[in-house]
């Protein structure tokens, strides 16, 4: 079914074509969500996509994660079409979804477990993904144990225990306290370079995604479109307070800022569809 | 402790009003038994064993019949959810079919079934098999579909999305649902066993109709009483209260 078309570079890992959604609304009229999203993020690149709020931004997360079939266009991984869910890319939920049944080892070893993965080796890889997340002694632990910030590290470790070439995180920082924010930035920039996966990082945060970024795509207001894109050659370790990453951040904001006030005028205006 | 002092206080009244009517002979005894009476009743059926059997007996009964239903409710719940058109068809007759007092099933059972266990069993298993499907379908509706997907996120389809997810996630959502089948299940067990006479706690009731103790009567009643609050208010409450902490739905203490 997968036929690369010319401009496909096959070095992509994660190839959007033309992707639109649309919703049928309450009064039969269709919303368009997502509107010709093309992107090509490069095998372990770290991308974030930011965007007002009601930008289509996590539903983008859903189609690559295959939980959702865009209208029109197509995902492709390694050039092959998405047509479901996949462990070879695994998405980190805003509400992170952790199974409040399963012991914090127990969650880490679910995604292996659905692999098949010998259990001998899912214990190894369990504690090896703990060890990385600094939670080696939480394993016999249950999720209403932990603090916000160690559920996140959960979470990352579960999906990173499936081994995906792919890491989708929907605003995964955005309800945790400063301090704890930056501990995660600064662990989770060290291991992607660790672990090389290719992320995909959404948040409405821009100083965040320019702290953490390979590239920012900005997206617009309602339907989601590709505005700009932003290339951050700034130097690693970067830190939030970096004059440089407040200076980006400043640039890619004043983009920004337009399609907030859009987003506001309509969350005001009656016309507003939520 | 305040708790238990009023209760106490409530029983205490509540026995010594019991045994100042009975003292006062305003009706005779095979009619208001005294509560000496019911308490050597309990003490004699335990001590020779009829009260043990009896509820080994029904206990046995209502274990089979409602392990049952649970599996059969949860299979036709969770269909029923899975499907729109089933969920307006189906969903609808056994909300409808919830109003049909569950020994009404007994006239069919026997005749389907003749005086057998079997009888018996599938009226207890009609008295919860609604609930536990009503509480499975809506237990579906209302968990966090957060589950579901993550669930698919991480690989897991078809059986094993069942077992290992959706199951456990919507637990919290059906156990209310599990207790008001029990319940439904021990009312019928004992009003069949009344009807249909082969032991258990049903027939020690009707026992004492027939030999007109009345202070039996009143023992079996507050056995059957026990039981069912032993079952219901400690074992499913505690089950209850244990998920909903672990699951994150109340504050943990």
């Amino acid at each position: 079914m997968p036929h690369p078309s010319a401009e496909t570079k096959a070095s992509a890992k994660v190839s959007l074509q033309g992707i639109s959604l649309s919703y049928k609304a309450n009064g039969g009229t269709h919303l368009l969500a997502l509107e010709d999203i093309n992107l090509k993020v490069n095998p372990g690149e770290f991308v974030c996509v930011v965007g007002p709020s009601g930008c289509g931004k996590s539903t983008l997360l859903h189609l690559i994660a295959g939980l959702q079939q865009p209208s029109s266009g197509k995902v492709l991984i390694d050039d092959k079409a998405v047509e479901g869910p996949g462990t070879d890319r695994i998405l980190i939920f805003q509400e992170l979804g952790l199974f409040p049944w399963l012991t914090v080892g127990g969650n880490v070893e679910f995604g292996m477990k659905m692999k098949e993965i010998s259990k001998a080796e899912r214990q190894e890889k369990i504690q090896y993904y703990l060890r990385l997340v600094h939670l080696g002694k939480f394993k016999d632990s249950y999720i209403h144990q932990l603090s916000g910030g160690m559920r996140q590290r959960v979470a990352l470790a579960r999906a990173l225990a499936t081994e995906p070439d792919v890491l989708l995180m929907d605003e995964p920082f955005a309800a945790l306290d400063a301090q704890t924010r930056d501990l995660l930035h600064d662990e989770l920039e060290r291991i992607w370079a660790e672990t090389g996966r290719t992320i995909i990082f959404v948040t409405h945060n821009v100083r965040e995604a320019v702290r953490l970024g390979d590239r920012v795509v900005l997206f617009t207001f309602r339907p989601g479109r590709v505005k700009r894109e932003f290339l951050i050659g700034l130097p690693r370790p970067r830190h939030l307070e970096d004059v440089a990453v407040a200076k980006t951040a400043r640039e890619i904001l004043d983009d920004l800022r337009e399609e907030i006030n859009r987003s506001l005028e309509a969350e005001y205006s009656h016309e507003a569809v939520r | 402790m305040k708790r238990f002092a009023r209760y106490l206080v409530f029983y205490s009244a509540l026995i010594g009003i019991w045994f100042l009517l009975a003292k006062l002979k305003v009706w005779p005894p095979y009619v208001f038994p005294t509560p000496q009476g019911v308490l050597e009743s309990l003490w004699a059926g335990f001590s020779d064993h009829s009260f043990w059997i009896a509820i080994g007996v029904s206990m046995k009964r209502m274990l089979l019949g409602y392990s049952l239903s649970v599996i059969l409710g949860m299979v036709l719940g969770l269909g029923v959810a899975s499907n729109k058109f089933l969920e307006q068809t189906v969903g609808g007759l056994l909300v409808s079919l919830q109003s049909l007092p569950s020994i009404c099933w007994l006239p069919l059972a026997v005749l389907w079934f003749g005086l057998t266990e079997k009888a018996i069993l599938f009226v207890v298993v009609m008295g919860s098999l609604l609930s536990v499907t009503i509480a499975m379908e809506t237990g579906r509706q209302q968990m966090p579909k957060i589950y579901g997907m993550a669930g698919r996120n991480l690989g897991a389809r078809g059986f094993p999305l069942f077992w290992y997810v959706l199951l456990p996630a919507s637990l919290p959502y059906i156990v209310s649902g599990l207790k008001q089948g029990w319940a439904f299940a021990w009312r019928s067990l004992i009003s069949g066993e009344m009807i249909f006479v082969s032991l258990g706690l049903g027939q020690m009731l009707m026992m004492g109709r027939d030999l007109n103790d009345m202070s039996l009567v009143i023992a079996v009643m507050i056995l059957i009483v026990a039981i069912g609050y032993i079952v219901d208010g400690l074992v499913f409450r505690t089950i209850e209260r244990r998920l909903q902490q672990k699951w994150g739905l109340t504050p943990a203490t």
